[in-house]
């Protein structure tokens, strides 16, 4: 193969605030290849491959284009060294036709002549074997579709070097074997190509060499044939890291959610939860480990009475009375008013959990404002409670008073955490509660959870770290697109394991064969 | 009935003027509810610069040289079209560059425009008094003759003469305007990033769209034709009376922006049944003051099922921008 390097990255860092995306990230593509970048959430990808497209300036280190070190401060500098990245949220205007998109933000000097770039968009498709009507509307396109115009708008402007962040997430098995084929059209026409995918199947079977990432660092390049679905995973998850965090044994665990058989359909008929089983006890914390977007935002809501199921049970012990209720297509006021207490954190902080404008005592308010006879608020005990989650939590604010949208992120999730607790749950979700947060914080979030499990209460945590996974949880369930995958013993679960049911491609064949295989 | 319909065009094309510079700035995502101030400030502007042009060159007698009122047009025109840009310019500091709230801020323009040429047109009449002491007539009534000056031809043309070519030059103006309107937006880039900055600006930002630039602009220049609305209210439709009731046709063109999705085109027919509706109860004999109030919300009560019906078929294409009324800067990490 003739190994002309088409873009080389040196030694590249970034850095948000203190946190490290990327630190001396090597990386070489050459011309007419497919490269992987495999890794876990938050390893980087997305940020390196931003750094190439113009969205961020690295730091430190070197983009080498073609021989010549690259300045890319910009996606127009980025198009400029032919680069084009199709990012994982497309960018198209809806009422725009495809070619109308493609045109946008281009000015070659040429007339502007719509039947023009329709036949020019026409016939890039044709070249690679896209189908695509030039004339229809975004908003009358399938996910698949829109795609295909962010690849031919990126191709429009005379692209080399094609960055795709997670392009399968979102198609169905047919659809990406489309891509697919059309991705190595490309690559015999010598363009490179750079795919961020999750699913290990996928990296084998397009991808020419890996390269993995694992917490901002570049780990290894390898060549695909070179290597196994095993070897991969190790690599992507890493040997164990100790993080000594506290887990009593569980104690006298009983049954407190049972949810048995849900399934669920988003507003665009994807299936986001398929036949989801499991149980909750009371008294551990059940840990759920997924690529993000695999169904656990779904899950939650739905337990919470915010996401529509179209299928199965949501059956909840109540410890009062002793009895089993149904908390399946209950709002959020009803499975309260049923004396369900479900303390829900959402993942995003201030969009869902709390209004950023008002102050601690006013968030608490939402929580208790329907308590009390008069038409009147009483603010005292939301304003005590208030301060005793400031002094218990160490949240740094001038007083209770302050706008939470003011508050570092550490003390926003410190406060929302603090609010779900003190309305004394038996049931508390959280998910990626640490998000964002600095080391201390996070530990004072974990033994906050622990606390509430020793209390008996059923803990189900969300998280996207392995090693704080296999160490805060009791159980650890995983997900993988909308499917159960396994549910392992945290105490005994290895991170490989944990990462192989993340990322392994389940289909209904396949599931079939490895039973076969068991019963081998 | 010939005079009900070109009194019907002559109203509508004031509210064209109006709703052709607001479709401007909403498909630059700026929903802009200063137009009724704007349109005060486009008419102030232009009467103070009469009065001040007049009082330089004297009484508008008949006789003079052509130039003389020829100017008498072209520069009440000239700065109203100053005044609503200045407008638009202040509007568009306080949304774009300071990132306040849309709403609130068009409310704010549409006081202080109201408000503002109030102030002005008080100043004019002090100066009309002051001028008439050393001779010089400063008339409204007799400047506002040459902005409705027909070609001469009109009157030899019969019914259909009269019906499409007696009207003055803003009247024209404003068809001209609005179909090169229509023009820009559906047939050049320039239209296309335009509207790409209301519908996403996001998208237009990643495609390497200035988006503030786009809003700067499309909101100065919508609101200098929606001045122009002011300007061709007195002057045309008033005959050179000043009445304080420019906001209503404001207020009026902002209704017709949605009764014609947001498209100038239609806005030129669109403009003609609203002027007929708010004068129809005029020209119908033997109403009460009362009933004839109701024939003025007609337009508004048009508007409002237009809404309902646009809502309903819920066509992509019929809707208002998506990025209508949202302030927009990049995402900071």
């Amino acid at each position: 193969m003739n190994k002309e390097v088409a873009i080389e990255l040196r030694r590249i860092t970034k850095t948000f605030g203190n946190v490290v995306a990327n630190k001396d990230v090597d990386l070489t593509v050459y011309k007419g290849e497919i490269l992987a970048i495999l890794g876990e959430n938050g390893s980087g990808k997305t940020t390196l491959m931003n750094m190439i497209a113009g969205i961020y300036y690295p730091d430190e280190g070197h983009i080498i284009v073609g021989g010549e070190e690259a300045v890319i401060k910009s996606p127009k500098d980025a198009f400029r060294y032919k680069i084009g990245m199709i990012h994982q949220h497309f960018k198209l205007v809806d009422v725009f036709t495809a070619s109308e998109n493609v045109i946008l933000g281009v000015n070659d000097g040429s007339k502007y002549r719509l039947s023009d770039v329709n036949e020019r968009v026409a016939a890039i498709a044709e070249k690679y074997g896209f189908i695509i009507n030039p004339k229809k509307k975004i908003h009358e396109m399938s996910v698949s579709e829109k795609q295909t115009v962010e690849i031919i708008k990126v191709l429009y402007r005379g692209a080399d070097i094609l960055i795709l962040d997670e392009p399968t997430a979102v198609l169905t098995p047919q659809e990406t074997e489309k891509l697919f084929a059309v991705l190595r059209k490309m690559k015999e026409d010598g363009k490179s190509i750079i795919i961020i995918t999750h699913k290990m199947h996928e990296v084998l079977s397009i991808s020419d060499r890996v390269a993995v990432l694992r917490k901002g660092e570049h780990i290894a390049t390898v060549n695909t044939a070179e290597t196994s679905e095993a070897e991969l995973t190790e690599m992507m998850v890493g040997k164990k890291i100790s993080l000594n965090i506290n887990r009593p044994e569980p104690k006298n665990p009983c049954e407190r959610l049972v949810v048995s058989n849900i399934s669920s359909v988003d507003s665009e008929g994807v299936q986001v939860l398929d036949d989801i089983s499991f149980t909750a006890f009371s008294g551990e914390i059940l840990g759920i480990a997924g690529i993000a977007g695999s169904g656990q935002r779904e899950l939650l809501e739905s337990i919470a009475g915010l996401y529509p199921i179209t299928s199965g049970e949501i059956m909840y012990n109540n410890p009062a009375s002793g009895e089993m209720e149904n908390l399946r297509n209950k709002t959020p006021m009803q499975i309260r008013d049923l004396g369900v207490r479900l303390s829900f954190v959402p993942e995003d902080r201030l969009g869902m959990g709390l209004v950023g404008n008002m102050g601690i005592t006013d968030n608490i308010m939402l929580r208790s404002y329907t308590k009390g006879k008069s038409m009147f608020l009483d603010r005292i005990p939301p304003k005590n409670l208030a301060k005793e989650i400031i002094k218990s939590l160490e949240v740094s604010t001038p007083d209770e008073e302050t706008p939470v949208r003011r508050l570092s992120g550490g003390n926003v999730q410190k406060v929302l955490v603090g609010r779900e607790i003190a309305s004394a749950p038996s049931v508390l979700m959280a998910a990626y509660p640490v998000r964002g947060l600095d080391i201390n914080s996070s530990y004072m979030i974990y033994n906050l959870l622990t606390q509430q499990k020793e209390n008996g209460v059923a803990v189900i945590f969300v998280g996207e770290d392995l090693d704080v996974l296999t160490e805060l949880c009791d159980r650890i369930l995983v997900i993988n697109g909308g499917k159960i995958t396994g549910i392992l013993d945290g105490r005994t679960a290895k991170k490989e394991e944990i990462g192989l049911l993340m990322t392994k491609h389940v289909s209904s064949a396949e599931a079939k064969e490895d039973e076969s295989n068991a019963e081998k | 009935m010939l005079t009900f319909l070109t009194q019907a065009v002559r109203i509508g094309m004031t509210l064209l003027f109006g709703s052709t510079g607001e479709t401007i700035s909403e498909k630059s995502g700026h929903l802009n509810l200063g137009v009724p101030g704007v349109m005060c400030i486009g008419a102030a502007f232009g009467c103070v610069s009469e009065t001040i042009y007049i009082s330089k060159v004297g009484s508008l007698t008949d006789g003079r040289s052509f130039f003389v009122y020829l100017f008498a047009v072209l520069i009440p025109i000239l700065t109203a079209i100053i005044g609503g840009a200045l407008a638009g310019l202040l509007y568009s500091v306080l949304t774009v560059s300071l990132r306040s709230n849309q709403n609130v801020t068009g409310l704010v323009l549409t006081t202080f425009g109201v408000g503002l040429s109030k102030l002005m047109i008080t100043s004019v009449q002090k100066k009309i008094i002051s001028a008439s002491v050393t001779g010089v007539n400063i008339s409204f009534t007799q400047a506002s003759k040459y902005f409705t000056a027909s070609l001469p031809f009109a009157n030899k043309l019969g019914v259909v003469g009269k019906l499409l070519f007696s009207y003055g030059i803003m009247i024209y103006l404003a068809i001209a305007v609005a179909l090169i309107a229509a023009y820009v937006l559906s047939k050049t880039r320039l239209g296309l990033h335009l509207r790409a900055v209301g519908e996403n600006p996001a998208t237009a930002d990643a495609a390497g769209i200035n988006v503030s630039a786009y809003r700067y602009g499309a909101t100065c220049v919508g609101c200098a034709v929606s001045a122009l609305g002011g300007l061709t209210f007195i002057m045309d439709n008033l005959n050179g009376n000043w009445e304080y009731i420019i906001d209503a046709m404001g207020w009026l063109s902002v209704a017709l922006v949605i009764f014609t999705v947001w498209k100038p085109n239609i806005a030129i027919p669109g403009s003609i049944i609203f002027g007929g509706l708010y004068i129809a109860a005029s020209y119908i004999n033997g109403i009460s003051l009362a009933t004839k109030e109701i024939f003025k919300i007609l337009p508004y009560f048009v508007t409002v099922v237009v809404l309902i019906i646009t809502s309903i078929r819920n066509k992509r294409e019929n809707q208002p921008p998506a990025g209508l009324g949202m302030n927009y800067f990049r995402e900071e990490r």
